[in-house]
């Protein structure tokens, strides 16, 4: 058997807090052959990137290795003297992470820090270094690579400045490419892109790959071999598709079956949580570290930590019960309420717009949203997702058309709306760092909502206060508690529990649960789920993870450059026909079928909004006349509705093959 | 929160400056009663006389006792440092804060007058000042918080418009919070940090401005003593006498030197 | 690029006509009745409004402005009270002894606290980084006025090195007047190297630790190339513009270090005239010193948007 491009050999790395050495990976023992993609996936604070970075010797200055040894290429890494291992990095293994903004150097041009590998690691002069840069960004499918290899990293978009830093890590062939999180901060149709690059890259050359991720659908299309991280160990590894399938550890087990999976529904089976948090490496439990939030946990395992045992070809699982059938531990709870009938809408959007100058951001939007439905907005970024929440919000005036709520037009602006409006309306936000105000405790916070929005004081305010966290799960003692003592969690529970301060009617959830681990995503839905089923609320939903909208959404509008292109009922609208740039979407989530390939194209912004049907640029069916008249909207049945020229029993959910198509130049 | 000694430990530098700045302050509020001589008790049978065991930092051309004149020189400089940081602490987060709370054209024009009034180099605004409304510490107080104002205001600024694009202060806008409330109750407590940090170091930059201020006239007039006074007045006898110099100047370094150390030892907790 | 220059340069423009707006202000409408003040509490009122109608003091002051500014700009300074003598040529000729001094500091000051910044920045929490970083703390807000003291003391009297006064006697080489120069330049520069050194550091220690820095670093780059293209390319250029802002503290170090060391300069000439209230003097001085530092401004400002692409395709992007 040759040698293994990676190994770790019983690993540990700690990290200096407080004049303490705590440790982030335990014991960590993998190895990848040559050519082999390895997925590495855990919760966030599970030591996933810190074994990553080791396997560049690059620790951070507060970290060092404790124990054990990594064998890069046969070669001891540690033991590399400076000059070897410069000669190694970027030669023979190199790395991609997660946020190519950061990674690229902004003063100096695409092209110019792609070429600056040839020329250090292959010793070409500056022009056939500039033009092995070129070539490398056109293998990296980007038009026009001249072009945007004289462009500076903040001219081009997301997707292609992470195509540039693949390009700069692929540049000498190595052996051995790093990815920590490569697609996590792109948007779902650049990610596709991106994963098939990296697909084809495993098809045409015998580069192994390190592929740290939290996303399971991405780990199991790209990888062969996964291992599972919990608490910096390893708690299973084997076959990708095989864990995945049927995971053996509770924690594996948990971690698949907290995402919501097609066909799954709200008003069915609830989504399997997995409470609490990974533990800190100072306060480590005696036995298995698992144990704690095991649902299967036995009193014996608090006594010992396991080892990793065999379970099975190439399977290592560390849990001496490892489950057998198909995740057992999704309970069923209790089942959402069903949708009260349809009555007067609630909301109304006619014809309501947005301009920032002379740039449209969202164009004629009508819509409607009635008592107690879950309405789903999704689209990439720079739809208009998020303008229109803010729209509806108060928060921006819409600059034509206007929005209703029972029939009375709202005032642009929150604070001219009246009292009982401005607490019908209220907003969970994106971002559970920025949500809370960070210098005051949870009770001022959600008493301070709970006196503008319920007018209650004194003791009564406190009481409702106290009534809201226990609504929202949070046990007492977080009352008097600073934001930057909860984990992102536990912030955004607050931040429902705010938005609830007085029984508002419509809820407008922006991307609420997108920061968050798939477990605590989970644990966040259902209790929005109940909340709902409780208050009764309509929550207007803003999510690009069409698993969650299809668990959650009663019904679903598609939205594309500030404009509404599908609207229907959930199922209708995952069933097809789909309109050309919902099919786009529905292909690139990475859970889907890998033969359906997504369109490739640039997004265009919207300042350079084409004439006739936004999608034109990017649509495998275009006709002529999309190009210059403006599509109608057509039913096709149960209020299911298209936008588009073509006619609906065209656009069948049949898969179009994909037309070869080159990613476009910069933003 | 961590002890005294924790902070003794880990904080060395904060510790340093803090003590002497203390001292200082100490001798400044004790000065009428430890120092041996009157500060201004003219003695012309004594004028110019060395460090000796009578007066252990000379006199000078007057006769009078540098200790004691030193000992209570610091009162000016540390009275007038403080009060006018705080003048323009206040005066500049008031404007910051509204600033970035206002909108953009607000926004806009309120930094381009701040732009045009930081086009004034320090001394220049403070020749116009002694030229025209003549010498005093009021108007070195004034001068101070003048020229301070608009750096905080930017910090302040800077550091409030980040928060108020945080979504915390769009919860607050949709419960219809007044921009009032935003300001004060949002969005102070956020930039509390970053104007501890101003705060501190522009003390410092107090001290150093007051006391130039006094070099150049502009402060308390003769005869009462004051550190910076003390050196102009003396600037001719630095070849024959300089401990007329010397001991007032060391006491400035003295103290500019502790409240680096503190200012240091403070952004250090602040924003690690 | 030529956007950005040029939008700075009207911004310089519009701030230059703030702040003379503000000089009148201060020179023309404050002092009240100029009649009255050069003639005295005690002269006849009808002496006073003649001389005032002479001196056009009683037309409407945004006329006087204009005709004010219209003289500025034609050269028209009026003439010194004090000197005797018309102000521009005066202050032309001590403007330029101090760009000697404040030059000379500039261009010692400049490399060699950028070069400290940096190698501190790189061993950071070493004995150079420590060292240098509680003498900055030290020195860094010590007024001209004590530094320039301790240097004389030191230098000047107890080791008798070099000459306490910044004028060389007239005839003297130039090694000589060189001499006479080293204890005003360090004097002026410590101040300004404390907090070039501190601003240095600081960013380099930002680009050091950036996800940038950290691909240069995994891209098997040599340290040289990973110091010189990546970091410092990032680093260097805030910090210049940031020491362009901080020409204020030069000219006011100007005047004290003029001052104490006797040079006759356009610093002592400032204080001179503001002590002495010769206003047509002061004016003068105001004006030439504020145009020269933000014409120093403008410079560092552009010299920052030629060194950082994000700034020059500002408006393109």
């Amino acid at each position: 058997m040759s040698v293994p491009v990676l190994q770790f050999d019983s690993v540990t790395i700690s990290y200096r807090r407080r004049a303490r050495w705590l440790p982030a990976v335990r014991d960590l023992s993998f190895a990848i052959a040559a050519g082999e993609a390895y997925g590495m996936v855990g919760e966030s604070g599970c030591g996933k990137s810190t074994a990553a970075l080791a396997a560049m010797r690059f620790l951070p200055r507060n970290a060092r290795l404790e124990d054990g040894r990594i064998d890069l290429l046969g070669r001891d890494l540690w033991a590399l003297p400076p000059a070897e291992l410069r000669r190694l990095r970027g030669e023979r293994v190199s790395m991609v992470y997660q946020n190519p903004a950061g990674a690229l150097n902004p003063s100096l041009t695409v092209g110019a820090q792609v070429a600056e590998v040839f020329r250090h690691h292959r010793g070409l002069d500056r022009r056939s270094a500039d033009e092995a840069a070129v070539d490398m960004l056109a293998r990296m499918r980007i038009a026009d690579p001249a072009r945007v290899a004289g462009l500076y990293p903040f001219q081009v978009s997301g997707g292609m400045q992470q195509r540039a830093v693949i390009a700069m890590a692929l540049a000498t062939e190595p052996d051995l490419l790093v990815l920590d999180e490569p697609t996590t901060a792109l948007d779902a149709t650049v990610q596709a892109e991106i994963l098939d690059l990296f697909a084809e890259l495993r098809r045409t050359r015998s580069t192994a790959l390190l592929f740290i991720s939290h996303n399971l659908d991405v780990v199991r299309r790209i990888c062969d071999r996964i291992g599972i991280l919990y608490a910096g160990e390893l708690v299973e590894e084997g076959d990708a598709a095989r864990v995945l399938a049927r995971p053996r550890h509770p924690y594996s087990a948990a971690l698949a079956a907290c995402l919501p999976r097609p066909g799954q529904r709200k008003g069915g089976r609830r989504l399997a949580t997995l409470s609490g948090t990974p533990p800190d490496p100072a306060d480590l439990p005696g036995g298995c570290a698992f144990a704690p939030r095991c649902p299967s946990a036995r009193p014996d395992c608090n006594a010992a930590a396991p080892a990793l045992a065999p379970a099975g070809p190439g399977r290592l699982v560390r849990c001496p019960y490892p489950l057998d059938g198909p995740d057992p531990h999704v309970s069923p709870g209790p089942a959402a309420a069903e949708r009260p009938g349809r009555s007067e809408p609630l909301l109304s959007l006619r014809g309501l717009g947005h301009r920032i100058g002379k740039v449209d951001i969202l164009r004629r939007i009508d819509m409607e949203i009635h008592s107690g439905e879950t309405f789903a907005l999704v689209g990439e970024s720079g739809s208009g997702k998020t303008t229109l929440a803010r729209v509806v919000a108060g928060l921006a005036a819409p600059d034509t058309g206007g929005v209703t709520l029972d029939g009375v037009p709202l005032a642009g602006h929150a604070r001219r709306r009246t009292a009982d409006q401005r607490r019908a309306v209220q907003m969970v936000f994106q971002t559970p760092d920025t949500t809370l105000n960070p210098s005051r405790r949870v009770a001022s916070i959600v008493g301070r909502a709970v006196r503008v929005l319920g007018g209650r004081r004194g003791r009564e305010r406190r009481e409702r206060v106290a009534e809201l966290l226990g609504m929202v799960r949070l046990p007492a003692p977080v009352a008097s508690s600073r934001p930057g003592r909860l984990s992102g969690g536990q912030r955004q529970r607050v931040a429902i529990a705010r938005a609830f301060a007085g029984t508002p009617r419509l809820v407008i959830l922006d991307e609420p649960t997108s920061a968050l681990d798939a477990s605590v995503q989970a644990a966040v839905l259902n209790l929005l789920l109940d909340l709902q089923a409780e208050g009764g609320a309509a929550y207007l939903f803003i999510s690009h993870d069409l698993g969650v909208v299809r668990y959650v959404a009663d019904r679903v509008a598609v939205m594309y450059l500030g404009e509404l292109v599908e609207v229907g009922p959930t199922e209708r609208v995952f069933a097809g026909p789909h309109h050309p740039y919902t099919a786009v979407l529905l292909a690139a989530a990475p859970g889907a079928d890998a033969a359906l390939r997504p369109v490739e194209g640039k997004a265009a912004g919207p300042s350079e909004r084409p004439a006739g049907c936004a999608f034109h640029g990017r649509c495998p069916h275009a006709l002529d006349r999309c190009t210059v008249e403006e599509p109608p909207w057509r039913p096709t049945a149960g209020g299911h509705a298209i936008r588009c020229w073509i006619a609906p029993d065209r656009l069948a959910p049949a898969h179009e093959p994909p037309r070869p198509r080159r990613a476009d130049g910069a933003s | 929160m961590p002890t005294p000694r924790d902070l003794a430990r880990r904080n060395g530098t904060l510790v340093a400056g803090l003590v002497l700045v203390g001292l200082w302050i100490a001798t400044a509020l004790a000065a009428p009663w430890i120092a041996p001589h009157p500060p201004d008790r003219i003695d012309l049978l004594a004028v110019l006389q060395p460090p000796s065991a009578g007066h252990w930092f000379g006199t000078d051309q007057l006769g009078r006792d540098v200790l004691s004149r030193v000992l209570h020189g610091g009162a000016t400089v540390l009275a007038i440092a403080p009060a006018a940081t705080l003048l323009g602490l206040a005066l500049g987060t008031a404007v910051g804060l509204a600033a970035a709370c206002a909108g953009r054209r607000a926004d806009e024009a309120v930094m381009r007058v701040l732009d045009a009034v930081m086009a004034f180099p320090v001394v220049v605004l403070a020749m116009l000042v002694l030229a025209f409304l003549g010498a005093g510490t009021g108007n070195v107080i004034l001068i101070v918080a003048l020229v301070f104002a608009p750096l905080v205001a930017r910090t302040v600024r800077a550091a409030a418009l980040a928060e108020v694009r945080k979504e915390y202060v769009q919860a607050a806008r949709l419960r219809g919070e007044g921009i009032f409330y935003v300001m004060t109750m949002e969005i102070l407590p956020n930039v509390r940090g970053p104007l501890a940090v101003e705060g501190t170091v522009r003390l410092g930059y107090a001290v150093f401005t007051s006391a130039t201020l006094g070099f150049l006239g502009l402060g308390v007039q003769p005869p009462s003593p004051d550190w910076g006074l003390m050196v102009s007045e003396n600037q001719g006898l630095l070849t024959t006498a300089p401990w007329t110099i010397l001991f007032p100047a060391l006491a400035i370094a003295l103290v500019v030197a502790g409240l680096g150390l503190a200012a240091d030892g403070i952004k250090e907790i602040l924003d690690p | 690029m030529l956007r950005f220059a040029a939008r700075r340069t009207i911004l310089l423009a519009a701030t230059l006509a703030l702040a003379s707006v503000l000089v009148f202000a201060l020179t023309d409408l404050l002092p009240g009745d100029v009649g009255r003040i050069i003639l005295g509490p005690f002269a006849p009122q009808d002496a006073v409004d003649r001389l005032n109608h002479e001196l056009g003091a009683d037309r409407p002051a945004a006329r006087r402005y204009v005709d004010w500014m219209a003289g500025v700009l034609r050269g028209d300074w009026g003439r010194s009270h004090a000197f005797d003598t018309p102000v521009l040529p005066l202050v032309a000729g001590r403007l330029g002894r101090s760009l000697v001094l404040a030059g000379a500091a500039l261009v010692i000051l400049v490399p060699l606290s950028v070069a400290a910044g940096v190698a501190a920045a790189r061993r950071e929490g070493g004995p150079l980084d420590r060292a240098l970083t509680v003498a900055g703390l030290a020195v860094g807000a010590l007024p001209e006025f004590v530094t320039g003291v301790f240097l004389i003391l030191i230098f000047g009297l107890w080791l008798e090195l070099l000459p306490i006064q910044a004028l060389a006697p007239d005839g003297a080489g130039a090694l000589q007047r060189a001499a006479h120069l080293v204890m005003p330049v360090a004097c002026l520069s410590l101040l300004l190297f404390a907090y070039l050194f501190r601003m240095t550091r600081a960013s380099v220690i930002e680009a050091l630790a950036s996800d940038y820095t950290r691909t240069a670093v995994l891209k098997g780059l040599p340290e040289r190339v990973v110091i010189r293209r990546h970091v410092l390319r990032n680093a260097l250029p805030p910090t210049l513009a940031v020491a362009g802002a901080q020409l204020g503290w030069l000219v006011g170090g100007l005047v004290v270090v003029e001052t104490l060391f006797k040079y006759p300069g356009i610093g002592s000439l400032l204080h001179f005239a503001a002590t002495n209230k010769d206003l047509p003097l002061l004016v003068g001085c105001v004006i030439a010193v504020t145009g020269v530092f933000a014409l120093g401004n403008l410079a560092a400002d552009l010299l920052h948007a030629v060194l950082d692409p994000r700034l020059r395709h500002a408006d393109a992007a």
